[in-house]
């Protein structure tokens, strides 16, 4: 007991430098990663370095990086959000529905993005409102927002698509830049600046310590969070409109399982699951390995189902790995 | 008799029953003793799993990769039993039941050892099971014709007008029931997840209970891997897919807190056949069935805002005795 009191009350003569945290933090770890598994993939198939396929490979994850920012800022708090992938496809439903009346695609990105807020909002509602584990609620609006989704389709889709929609997914901004890719670095910028350089990303922060502490400091937890549920559900909303576009076609299964993708991307990115730290450039990076994985993988007739493995066995590998190497450190002591 | 009328498990048996009485009003063969039987036949991988789920968040903990490891431990019961129909299926049912306790165990000794939260890693091993499917099938199925006829008759033998799928689903609660109310591993479980600090300073270990957890919930699931095997008569990679979050909602109308330490065996059961009768009726009376998903989604809704509002009732009033007291 003594001698762990004395190891407690061993204190560094200095913190870290500011360049041995940058060097060793969590995202330039994983930028090692990708580095790697980018120059694997020029080894691993002749087609990888060509500026379209590169372009193509972003397509694999701009729409679930797009969520997992905002995600990333929910898991901070202690909360979780498991509707994501059925609100993609409630949004998705609502503009092909609303496509039956005839309207333009301003009013169907609308429709989109604003269903996905509603879902949100509901979301928010029941868990800040009522005061209920996030987990089961969004288990449940997982199966709900789905649900409304296969009453209003059954086994049917909605097609035709206006043209001038297609631009969300399909166009490209300049040369091989594509729309979904200028989009996603906007959103992470716009992420970065809220957690990293806000009051607001403070208190998410704060919340996700120790949300007694935070409420005693004066803020306002229940609506913190609220906001969060809110941009999780915006996000999943746009994520939504650039799929539908992309895809062209509605069907009710749309996006399904990739609540668990976004959730590893988000994990992978060095957020801690259980809340109170983690970095948006971390997930920016996350989003770019789980890319690389899967578009190397695919141009090796990997089979989709093979590649989850790795996405799995990643998951848990990057997590168990920096608390191995801390009990190997204390061993030491 | 208060304390019985503010039951959760009272209430849901009462809305259970009232379900079957409204359906069986619409449609009067529905309360049939043969029909009745059957749903429970349906329902009773359902029970099992609902279970296993139970024991891991009664320990504040949650396996959602139940579902990927019934259908890998399914396959490969299914590819032993196509390839040597000469091995007796009891042999095999084990042989399942070993495969989800070791696939259990992975996930127990990552969360014990290594202190991964679960949440992670029955994330991580959901698709990691799944992938194996694939891979050890070469990402065939094993067709109906493939089995031999003993590896199908094995959840279909009748005993008293029961099918045996449905008295292993018996058999199974009577144990759990034992085990929850009997043993002091069922105590132990409560008690590190009403209060993990207590339940250390009276020595229980935490993490080998939710180890001893996961390998319960991995039994099962290796177990019901045989089942659905047997019972749909198919072994492909998208077996149950999807099913770890019907166990989970099963649990959580059954009233298993998420939050650790309140639920009873009953409360399992009844969420799993509350479920069971729901899919059963929706078709009976009417109502097309994807209607289903959005009335389940619903009913998981309402139980979570139902549970938590008589739990924050029974805790006022422990507070306003302790109150009187003093």
């Amino acid at each position: 007991m003594t001698e762990q009191n004395a190891q407690n009350r061993n204190i560094a003569d200095r913190l870290n430098t500011p360049l041995h945290s940058a060097v060793f933090s969590w995202p330039t770890l994983l930028l090692v990663v990708a580095i790697g598994l980018f120059i694997l993939n020029v080894f691993a198939s002749p087609y990888f370095l060509s500026p379209w396929a590169l372009s193509d490979a972003t397509f694999n994850f701009t729409e679930k990086a797009i969520i997992a920012f905002a995600m990333a800022l929910l898991i901070i708090s202690g909360e979780i959000d498991l509707s994501v992938a059925a609100i993609i496809a409630l949004s998705s439903t609502m503009m092909g529905l609303a496509l039956q009346f005839g309207v333009g695609t301003p009013t169907l990105v609308l429709i989109g993005t604003l269903t996905g807020l509603a879902c949100g909002v509901f979301n928010g509602l029941l868990v800040t409102g009522l005061g209920l584990p996030s987990i089961v609620i969004t288990i449940g609006t997982m199966s709900f927002f789905r649900g409304i989704s296969f009453m209003i389709l059954g086994d049917k889709a909605f097609n035709g698509y206006p043209e001038s929609f297609a631009f969300f997914g399909q166009g490209y901004v300049w040369w091989v830049i594509s729309f979904e890719f200028v989009l996603f670095i906007i959103i992470a910028l716009a992420y970065y600046i809220l957690l990293h350089r806000t009051n607001f990303g403070r208190h998410v922060f704060a919340i996700g310590n120790n949300p007694v502490a935070a409420q005693f400091s004066g803020v306002r937890v229940a609506r913190v969070k609220f906001l969060l549920f809110c941009l999780v559900g915006l996000m999943s909303g746009i994520a939504a409109v650039l799929l539908t576009s992309r895809l062209g076609s509605t069907r009710p299964s749309i996006a399904q399982g990739w609540e668990l993708e976004v959730i590893t991307m988000v994990v992978l990115g060095g957020v801690a699951i259980l809340g109170g730290s983690g970095t948006i450039q971390g997930v920016f990076v996350a989003a770019f390995v789980m890319g690389l994985i899967s578009f190397g993988l695919g141009l090796l007739n990997v089979p989709g189902i093979v590649m989850s493995i790795f996405i799995g066995a990643l998951l848990i590998v990057v997590i168990a790995l920096p608390i191995l190497t801390n009990m190997l450190k204390e061993r030491r002591l | 008799m208060r304390a019985f009328i503010r039951n959760h498990e009272f209430w849901l048996a009462v809305v259970v029953v009232l379900m079957i009485g409204a359906t069986a009003f619409r449609s009067p063969g529905f309360a049939s003793p043969e029909k009745l039987a059957g749903i429970f036949n349906d329902s009773s991988m359902l029970i099992i799993l609902a279970l296993g789920q139970m024991v891991v968040i009664l320990t504040r903990s949650i396996d959602l990769s139940m579902a990927s490891n019934l259908a890998l431990s399914g396959m490969i019961v299914a590819l032993i039993n196509a390839a040597y129909p000469e091995i007796p299926v009891p042999a095999l049912m084990l042989l399942a039941t070993f495969c989800g306790l070791c696939l259990g165990a992975f996930n127990g000794t990552m969360i014990w050892w290594i202190g991964i939260p679960s949440i992670v890693v029955t994330l991580g091993t959901l698709t990691i099971y799944r992938g194996f499917i694939f891979l050890i099938a070469g990402g065939k199925w094993v067709n109906a014709d493939r089995f031999s006829e003993e590896f199908v008759q094995y959840t279909r033998y009748e005993f008293l007008g029961l099918p045996a799928l449905s008295w292993y689903a018996i058999i199974i609660v009577i144990g759990f029931f034992i085990l929850m109310t009997r043993t002091s591993l069922g105590r132990s479980i409560y008690a590190v997840g009403v209060n993990p600090s207590a339940a250390l300073y009276t020595g229980i270990n935490i993490g080998r209970t939710q180890f001893v957890a996961f390998c319960i919930s991995g039994a099962l699931s290796g177990f019901c891997g045989y089942l659905w095997v047997s019972r749909y008569v198919i072994g492909s990679v998208e077996v149950a897919k999807g099913y770890e979050l019907t166990i989970v909602a099963a649990c959580v109308i059954g009233g298993i807190s998420i939050a650790g330490g309140v639920g009873t065996v009953a409360g399992a059961v009844l969420g799993a056949l509350f479920l069971g009768v729901m899919s059963n009726a929706l078709p009976v009376i009417g109502v097309s069935p994807f209607w289903q998903m959005a009335i389940s989604g619903a009913a998981i809704i309402l139980a979570v805002i139902i549970n938590a509002s008589s739990q924050q009732k029974s805790k006022r009033l422990i507070l306003k005795q302790e109150n009187a007291a003093s």
